[in-house]
């Protein structure tokens, strides 16, 4: 098991969870600090799911996940509820683009048969993730990430991977 | 053998891009909105960034609360203009309106340019044989730095047009049946690329409309090649002197998508997705309270005027009760539709005109619908709450169809 394995519970959403759904752009108007905007989290589609979310906690999203407007806070507002990754069966390209850069794994694959609450684990190997659901003992291979996107994620993110490297290589 | 878009991005590149590869590339024109802006400057500080690549090839905007309805949104236009002033940004302020609509007026972003631009439809200036797209802040703000992004060389999906459109079959239309066909997500990583004998037929604005809700599809860039459309449109705006960028003619794609506008009918989308869309006569005689001209999708002089045309031919009064919202899409198309009457004439018959920018389209500023209304717009994204309001139902359609509800005060078929 490598340092970024994750393990967290399932909180799933269907398809085409657009970003004004992860976070309204009216609340985004208020305010750019996530710790207040997480409260709102998902608001649109399940108003309760923000006061439910737990550090570690792992979303879990059907075709399309972020489609919609290219505001990078519904990446950053993620993060700052304790989730490092997202699972969907497809991304928008712009929040797959903002999760690297940010540092939040989207990790592409077979989410059909995850249920919410699922436990979930996922392995980094060499040649792309593993995702298991550990109620089913089912096992899901996540695509591999271009080798760009890898080194800007190992970074931390788009800001370390600029300060070292001073530009893009 | 390349489509226009591995043209694009192998010179850009330095390169021999073909569709997969990833490059690296020089970007002519980096975008960003009083949306996206204030956490791009963030990013920017964060990156260590102090001078931006080139001042002129920065263009920021003020367009999404447009004017500001409270203290924190005026404050994100201090914040922009402090960074603009001190860097030599080309900012544009509260009323110039929307950031690609002011590039792709400027006559600066010309065919084989690269635009990126944090804001999702920065892909409409794809009308002007250009490979145009949106990222978030951070990306922008690495450009802004760097005056580089690194691309993944989509596929293109090639888009034969044929036939004539039918009087009061919209540009509108035509995307709506396209994003229809494709599917919310069907263009995914991908670019389309216009062809066809009806192309001659579309104008430059035309174009725009139907390459900003190439994003609604999750395509990358749309691209509409040159044409005496595209000269005429430039003629008078270009800055310098530019080439057309052709695709080979045995160019691969990943599959063709063919639409006959002589068949093509006044297409709605029902809420709550773009992709939700059903011939209009299947809708007519829903309830509308708000009716929304405007956006970068609707608020062009030929939409206004197209939405003038039809509340002229059927007497010009408002239904009661029904609230009319015209924004336009920039200074220019309001300076021009003030030369030529046409705001006097929506103010005449009552409707409400605001300040040019994306208006109550994301509903940070301008009009938002009350609990239980149904909006018909002329814009592209019709999500709940996306203007402000989770209990109400936003409907997209043309700005005829849009004109001719306003005077019903229900959703009526345009012809």
């Amino acid at each position: 098991m490598s340092a970024m394995d994750l393990h967290g519970r399932a909180r799933v959403f269907g398809d085409n969870i657009n970003t004004d759904y992860i976070i309204a752009s009216t609340r985004k108007r208020e305010t750019l600090d996530e710790s207040v905007l997480k409260r709102y989290l998902m608001e649109a589609v399940d108003p309760a799911f923000a006061a439910t979310v737990r550090p570690g906690d792992l979303l879990v999203a059907g075709r399309n996940f972020g489609c919609g407007s290219a505001m990078e806070i519904a990446a950053t507002v993620i993060l700052a509820a304790g989730i490092r990754a997202v699972l969907a069966r497809t991304f928008a390209r712009t929040f797959y683009r903002n999760a690297i850069n940010n540092g939040l794994l989207p990790i592409e694959c077979d989410t059909s048969a995850i249920r919410e609450g699922d436990p979930l684990r996922i392995a980094f190997a060499a040649d792309g993730m593993e995702v298991t659901d550990e109620r089913t003992g089912e096992r899901a291979a996540g695509r591999a990430v271009p080798p760009i996107m890898l080194a800007i994620l190992e970074a931390g993110g788009l800001v370390p991977y600029i300060r070292r490297h001073g530009g893009i290589r | 053998m390349k489509t226009i878009s591995e043209k694009i991005l192998s010179a850009k590149s330095g390169r021999d891009a073909r569709a997969g590869d990833i490059v690296v590339c020089r970007v002519d024109w980096v975008l960003a909105t009083d949306a996206s802006s204030p956490m791009a400057i963030d990013y920017f500080n964060r990156m260590g960034g102090e001078r931006l690549f080139d001042p002129s090839r920065v263009l920021l905007a003020m367009d999404h609360y447009s004017p500001p309805t409270i203290p924190r949104t005026a404050g994100f236009h201090d914040q922009m203009r402090t960074f603009a002033r001190g860097r030599g940004a080309d900012l544009h302020d509260v009323g110039d309106g929307i950031s690609f609509q002011i590039l792709s007026e400027s006559g600066a972003a010309l065919p084989g340019d690269l635009v990126i631009g944090a804001d999702s439809h920065t892909v409409t200036c794809g009308a002007l044989n250009l490979f145009a797209t949106g990222v978030g802040s951070s990306d922008v703000a690495a450009a802004m730095i760097t005056g580089r992004t690194w691309l993944k060389v989509p596929e293109s999906i090639k888009i034969v047009l044929t036939g004539t459109r039918r009087p009061r079959v919209s540009a509108k239309d035509v995307a709506l049946a396209l994003v229809a066909d494709i599917g919310a997500d069907g263009a995914s990583y991908q670019a389309l690329e216009f062809h066809g004998p009806a192309l001659p037929g579309l104008s430059l604005e035309d174009r725009l409309v139907i390459c900003n809700m190439a994003v609604e599809m999750d395509a990358k860039a749309s691209i509409f090649p040159v044409d005496g459309q595209t000269e005429a449109y430039l003629a008078g705006r270009a800055k310098r002197p530019f080439s057309p960028i052709e695709a080979d003619a045995s160019a691969a794609y990943s599959r063709d998508v063919a639409i006959d506008l002589s068949s093509l009918t006044p297409r709605i989308a029902l809420p709550h997705a773009p992709d939700n869309v059903v011939p209009i006569e299947r809708a007519v005689g829903t309830p509308i309270h708000m009716v929304f001209i405007g956006t970068c999708t609707g608020g062009r002089v030929p939409d206004i005027h197209e939405a003038i045309a039809v509340l002229e031919a059927g007497g010009g009064r408002i239904a009661p009760g029904v609230q009319l919202v015209v924004t336009p899409a920039s200074r220019e198309v309001q300076l021009r539709l003030l030369e030529d009457g046409s705001l006097r004439a929506l103010a005449a018959m009552g409707a409400v005109i605001t300040t040019p920018g994306c208006g109550a389209c994301c509903g940070t500023s301008g009009a938002i619908p009350a609990d239980g209304m149904n909006v018909l717009s002329t814009a592209n994204r019709n999500f709940k709450a996306r203007m402000g309001n989770a209990n109400a139902a936003i409907y997209l359609a043309s700005p005829a169809a849009c004109a001719a509800a306003a005077l019903t005060g229900r959703i009526t078929d345009p012809r």
